[in-house]
């Protein structure tokens, strides 16, 4: 073996989006059939245009000119904003999409683990979904075989092994998941956000079964992660991207910092552009102050609001719209939906706007993070905007006095204190 | 050490088909997950893959048989019309199974890479299964109507399944390929397997169309099941040049199949 060459060498890696290819989910033939009927000829123009190359195409590239080593045994965090690329290099390199210009060499078996639970099917049972993921992982059913009760071990889900996995409870399904997932053994494994799901407890036991994996067995790893705290925890080395690029790469620690003070996006309005074939829509998130301005810095003693627009296309039946806010260290502090009484609405093709009041005081000084989806609970999420960050100001902070200008703690909501002296 | 070298892809080079055989386990539980997941909550399970050809078969025998008299090379009618579902059913089931595959698998697609081919070519294994169940019906007709196979006949067998595994696998992964973008295939397919039960000699003999039965031979299922007929029952002589047209024909759409996957392949996961 040599081991003088780093295990993973990416060179000169770009990948380009047709921006036609994004927008729409997909094409009808029939409205190829009908363009071609009712304008033959422009539908020929078009058609020459593009193959002799004339026509001016959108192309967006999300990842451009990115080049990096990883050493063996080196765990390497990637981090950046939204859009940033980071989960389009983790296809790359997963081989689920492959890049545009550029080259990957990875020297050693490969694992990428972009979701837990990929190809779980709710109808076989435990027992059969850990041989059927294993498989699809890219284990060998011996090697299933021989951690079989490993696995099940870890996953803590006893009796209910031989039960179909649609009974689950949604925790067990994770545990189960992960825990498969946990047990793969590549030299070289790629992890996208994993950690974001299940029970603080759980986290808890993954990232401790992660740090063994890493440190005691020397395990190149790659990890994206919103999770700060964990990247810092687990990763030796970082990149962190920007619009394709990597802007800075270099120890853990200082990556971080850097993130931390120059690239925060605290954007207070955030449009999407609309897919046509979907069910339904969000639109606009917009976080606004208590006057209604758009700012997603809110001093902690001010009420704020978060403005949800969406688009309904198809009737979308029993369904609702959810958010949730996390803690830094993804730690989900609130979920809310907005089935007051509830139960479920239907909604008709329309346009749609909530607004959600957040209490003064109800989140301590410190960044947040909102996931908003429309779903159909327990069926379908039919649309998901994750990891929209907020600021918490200490301004206006009475309290904060005392502790020069430090409460402990998420949650800031005054506590009463009803103190009489007795003696 | 296992190497692997990621680049912008061409379309098709030798190594596909040793990464195929590494990944024959994958297949293999592909399979297998299908078979166990069809079946399950039913209360009847596997007993559908000879309930379907058989009640399929009663049915065209009353109408197609005894009421409208349709000739079938003087061999009693449900054995005629049994081996013609036989194969058409594999051949139709596989194909509409696999222009579904990718679709249907989008969520694996999307977030693991592995060979693509094994999931059309796992659609197919499926269907054979049922195949091979289905089969236990034609045994039992043939002992109640006293038939015995010829040896030389059982012996084209093989070939003849290997003609229905191509042809469905290569139109089926031509179908898929283009369900990825188009999704009018999942509409317009039933639609064209039912107009092609017509255009197939399964529910009357190809000799029924005179001087334009070579038209029908165009149609690779139209070898195979003529010449099923003639190996198993014995009605006609064995046709060759039928199982050279059909050969040629199925090994054109093969290729054609594999090229129009293989060159759309690359672009699945980001429109899927």
């Amino acid at each position: 073996m040599n081991s003088s060459k780093p295990i993973i060498e990416v060179k000169n890696i770009g990948k380009k989006y047709n921006i036609t290819h994004q927008k729409g989910s997909y094409i009808a033939l029939r409205d190829v059939l009908m363009n071609v009927i009712k304008s033959p000829f422009s539908f020929l123009k078009t058609k020459v245009k593009q193959v002799a190359g004339f026509e001016k195409k959108e192309d967006f590239w999300a990842l451009k000119d990115v080049s990096f080593d990883v050493k063996k045994g080196e765990v390497v965090g990637i981090i950046g904003a939204n859009g940033a690329g980071k989960s389009t290099l983790l296809k790359i390199l997963s081989q689920i999409t492959p890049p545009t210009t550029g080259e990957i060499i990875l020297r050693g078996r490969v694992g990428s683990l972009l979701e837990v639970g990929t190809g779980f099917h709710p109808e076989l049972t435990g027992r059969e979904n850990i041989f059927l993921n294993g498989a699809i992982l890219g284990m060998k059913k011996k090697e299933i075989a021989k951690k079989f009760d490993e696995i099940v071990e870890f996953a803590d889900i006893g009796k209910f092994l031989d039960t179909p996995v649609k009974y689950y409870s949604s925790g067990m399904y994770v545990r189960l998941a992960f825990s498969v997932a946990a047990h793969m053994e590549p030299d070289i494994l790629i992890i996208d956000e994993v950690l974001a799901v299940g029970d603080a407890e759980f986290q808890k036991k993954c990232l401790g079964k992660m740090e063994e994996i890493t440190k005691g067995e020397g395990r190149t790893i790659l990890f994206v992660s919103h999770n700060l705290e964990a990247i810092e925890r687990l990763c030796d080395q970082c990149i962190l991207l920007r619009n394709g690029e990597i802007i800075k790469s270099g120890r853990a620690g200082e990556v971080i910092n850097h993130y931390l003070n120059n690239e925060r996006n605290l954007s207070s309005v955030i449009e999407y552009t609309s897919k046509p074939n979907t069910e339904a829509q969000i639109t606009k998130i917009s976080i606004l102050d208590k006057n209604k301005k758009p700012s997603a810095q809110l001093p902690i003693n001010d009420e704020f609001f978060i403005a949800i627009e969406y688009g309904v296309f198809r009737e979308m039946k029993k369904a609702t719209l959810c958010i949730s806010i996390f803690s830094e260290g993804n730690m989900l502090l609130n979920s809310s939906a907005a089935d007051k009484e509830a139960k479920l609405e239907n909604y008709s093709p329309g346009k749609y706007a909530s607004i959600i009041t957040i209490p003064p005081s109800l989140f301590n000084v410190g960044y947040y993070y909102l996931n908003i989806s429309l779903q159909k609970p327990f069926i379908e999420h039919i649309d998901t905007k994750e990891n929209i960050l907020f600021e918490i100001l200490n301004v206006n902070n009475p309290r904060s006095e005392i502790f020069n200008n430090q409460i402990l703690g998420k949650i800031a909501i005054p506590l009463n204190y009803d103190t009489k002296r007795l003696t | 050490m296992e190497t692997t070298v990621i680049k912008p892809r061409k379309t098709f080079s030798l190594k596909d088909v040793r990464e195929l055989w590494q990944y024959k386990e994958l297949l293999y539980f592909f399979s297998w997950r299908d078979l166990k997941v069809r079946y399950k909550q039913t209360s009847i399970g596997i007993a559908w893959a000879i309930f379907q050809p058989f009640i399929t078969m009663v049915i065209f025998s009353i109408f197609f048989g005894s009421l409208a008299k349709v000739p079938s090379d003087g061999v009693p009618y449900p054995i005629f019309v049994y081996v013609g579902l036989l194969f058409w059913q594999f051949f139709s089931t596989a194909l509409s199974d696999t222009s579904n595959t990718l679709i249907s698998n989008q969520s694996i697609i999307t977030k693991v890479y592995f060979p693509r081919l094994i999931l059309p070519i796992s659609s197919v294994m499926t269907k054979f299964v049922d195949f091979l169940i289905a089969t236990l019906i034609l045994i039992g007709l043939m002992f109640y109507y006293g038939y015995m196979p010829h040896l030389s006949g059982l012996l084209i067998l093989p070939l003849l399944l290997i003609i229905t595994f191509m042809a469905s696998t290569g139109l089926g992964l031509f179908l898929a390929s283009i369900n990825v973008k188009y999704r009018d295939v999942r509409y317009a397919l039933p639609f064209f397997v039912q107009i092609m039960l017509f255009l197939t000699p399964v529910i009357y003999p190809a000799s029924i169309a005179g001087k334009y039965s070579y038209l029908l031979a165009l149609n690779p299922m139209t070898g195979v099941i003529q010449s099923a007929r003639a190996a198993i029952l014995g009605a006609t002589p064995i046709n060759w040049l039928l199982i050279i047209i059909s050969l040629v024909v199925t090994f054109i759409l093969m290729i054609f199949g594999i090229y129009i996957f293989k060159k759309t392949e690359r672009y699945f996961a980001d429109i899927i």
